[in-house]
């Protein structure tokens, strides 16, 4: 229970983050959106043994969380919160790729442990860079640009309602977890039963708020769009942030630049 | 200004489940009356509310709002004249920011930009929550979220202001700031509620629902009195005029004295 309010809790931190007046927050979030997408794209299309081409990737969301004033440590623990997804996923291949690959002196990596690294690798990468730009830029101001990027309404209009009544919805699950709890004695009354009917009640308390949501955006003139008052406007700094960023993720996709500098530091030995 | 009067004449409604709710109601508000509306938990008096804009339209019997009858065609005037505050600012406020909130529907109006940007302004400066304005409404107190949930319905300039509960959870310090808010007001105000002292505050005309029946229409202070009708509604006279004469009543709505 303590677990479920802090994890909401700390979504309202990442709000206020997003809340800030640095030099990253100030820009299009349109830009941000674009640059963040591209990174992601980037990573993601990476061969799976790509370990060495994916370090130069971290400068970016390193450069946000400086530059943006995010907390490291919060970012750390956001991200360790969805590391068993990827640590499953991976985990296997050491067992089914045992091909060696590197052999450095005497130990042998097969491919899979490679390729298990390159999987947590393009994790980390990926999910802090999508963390970070909600926190640079604010879950709002991400879902407008989507808008005017071109993401159909209805899509934009279920992330907004999502993100604002999952604190509702929270709250509400949270208050009638504790009065279960409070009404439970050796553990009784916790079981899958009780489970059942708490779901089904907060189901249909939200199809009852849904409900009267609607009559009140009936009530002032809603005709199925959401109209926001907020011009973006896209100025010289935000075209250089997003052609700086394109320009370093395609020079460092496509051409192997670590390799290189590794192959010319061993040139220089010899 | 004759066309803010509200007019219902036999209105009958039951919900798509079967339960009869309203049966039979009439009643007319002129311009500028402030109205209570009051009853028991399930009189009807949030469902009477709902058909007062339109969100639930009446199954025999009709609401008419200055010379226009509430029907699916003439709503959008119908809401532009009737501002209806819920009775859980969460289920209004479901904008972003407060602000957005508060020009949603000055927006849907079509407003130009400026235009939408004083009204909301406006709106949020007669309740006192300019400073809100760039917060997300679910980090807002109980307090603020009613003042805000308030402003939402006021940047439309409605004529007629309907409430559902607007005392409920408020600290009684904001309640006070609430009832006082509300005077400050010229609309017509037609307030659902259980607070009886709010009403002795700020309504004169006090109708009385029961069982989807209006079983009494009269002066605030009267039926006040009448222990029988009000203990037969679920009702009990007003905190402060219990153990009063009626004679110190009448000098009491401003002193806020308690018996």
């Amino acid at each position: 229970m303590g677990a479920l309010e802090n994890s909401l809790f700390n979504i309202g931190y990442l709000e206020t983050l997003s809340c800030q007046a640095t030099p990253i927050h100030r820009l299009d979030p349109r830009v941000k959106l674009l640059t963040t997408l591209g990174f992601i794209v980037a990573v993601v299309s990476f061969p799976k043994y790509a370990v060495l081409d994916l370090l130069p990737f971290f400068v970016y969301p390193v450069a946000l969380v400086a530059l943006g004033h995010v907390p490291m440590s919060y970012l750390a623990k956001k991200i360790l919160l969805a590391a068993p997804f990827a640590f499953f996923i991976g985990v296997f291949n050491p067992l089914l790729d045992r091909q060696t690959l590197v052999q450095l002196g005497p130990l042998a990596l097969s491919g899979g442990w490679v390729s298990f690294a390159a999987i947590l690798l393009k994790f980390t990468l990926t999910v802090s860079a999508a963390l970070v730009l909600v926190a640079v830029t604010g879950f709002n101001q991400v879902c407008l640009a989507l808008q005017r990027l071109g993401m159909p309404r209805v899509f934009v209009l279920q992330l907004l309602f999502l993100y604002r009544y999952l604190f509702v919805l929270g709250d509400e699950a949270l208050r009638m977890v504790r009065a279960r709890a409070l009404r439970s004695f050796n553990g009784r009354g916790l079981g899958l039963g009780a489970y059942g009917s708490l779901l089904g009640h907060l189901l249909l308390r939200t199809l009852d708020r849904a409900g009267r949501l609607h009559q009140a955006m009936l009530s002032r003139g809603f005709d199925g769009e959401i109209r926001v008052l907020r011009p973006l406007r896209l100025r010289g700094r935000d075209a250089a942030f997003f052609l700086g960023w394109s320009a370093y993720f395609g020079l460092f996709r496509f051409y192997h630049i670590p390799q290189a500098l590794g192959a010319g530091v061993l040139e220089l030995i010899k | 200004m004759s066309h803010h009067i509200i007019e219902v004449e036999d209105l009958h409604y039951a919900y798509p489940d079967g339960t009869r709710v309203l049966n039979g109601i009439a009643f007319t508000i002129t311009h500028g009356e402030n109205v209570a509306l009051v009853g028991a938990n399930g009189a009807g008096k949030s469902t009477l509310l709902l058909q007062l804009n339109g969100c639930l339209l009446p199954e025999s019997g009709r609401v008419r709002i200055g010379e226009v009858p509430v029907t699916k065609k003439t709503l959008a005037h119908i809401r532009r004249t009737v501002g209806l505050v819920f009775q859980d600012p969460d289920d209004q406020l479901f904008m972003p920011l407060v602000f957005d909130d508060v020009a949603f529907g000055p927006l849907n109006l079509g407003l130009p930009p400026d235009e939408v940007e004083r009204h909301v302004m406006g709106a949020l400066a007669a309740v006192g929550a300019v400073h809100l304005k760039d917060r997300p409404p679910y980090r807002l107190s109980g307090g603020e979220k009613r003042a805000v949930a308030i402003a939402t319905v006021l940047s439309l300039a409605p004529a007629i202001l309907v409430m559902d509960e607007p005392s409920s959870n408020l600290d009684p310090k904001t309640r006070r700031q609430l009832i006082e808010l509300l005077k400050t007001f010229e609309h017509t105000l037609i307030i659902a509620t259980h607070d009886l002292d709010l009403v002795l505050d700020l309504c004169p005309r006090t109708l009385v629902l029961k069982e989807g029946r209006l079983a009494a229409d009269g002066p605030t202070l009267e039926i006040m009195q009448d222990e029988a009708l009000l203990a037969s509604c679920h009702l009990e006279k007003p905190l402060r005029m219990q153990g009063w004469s009626p004679g110190a009543v009448a000098g009491a709505g401003a002193a806020h004295s308690h018996g």
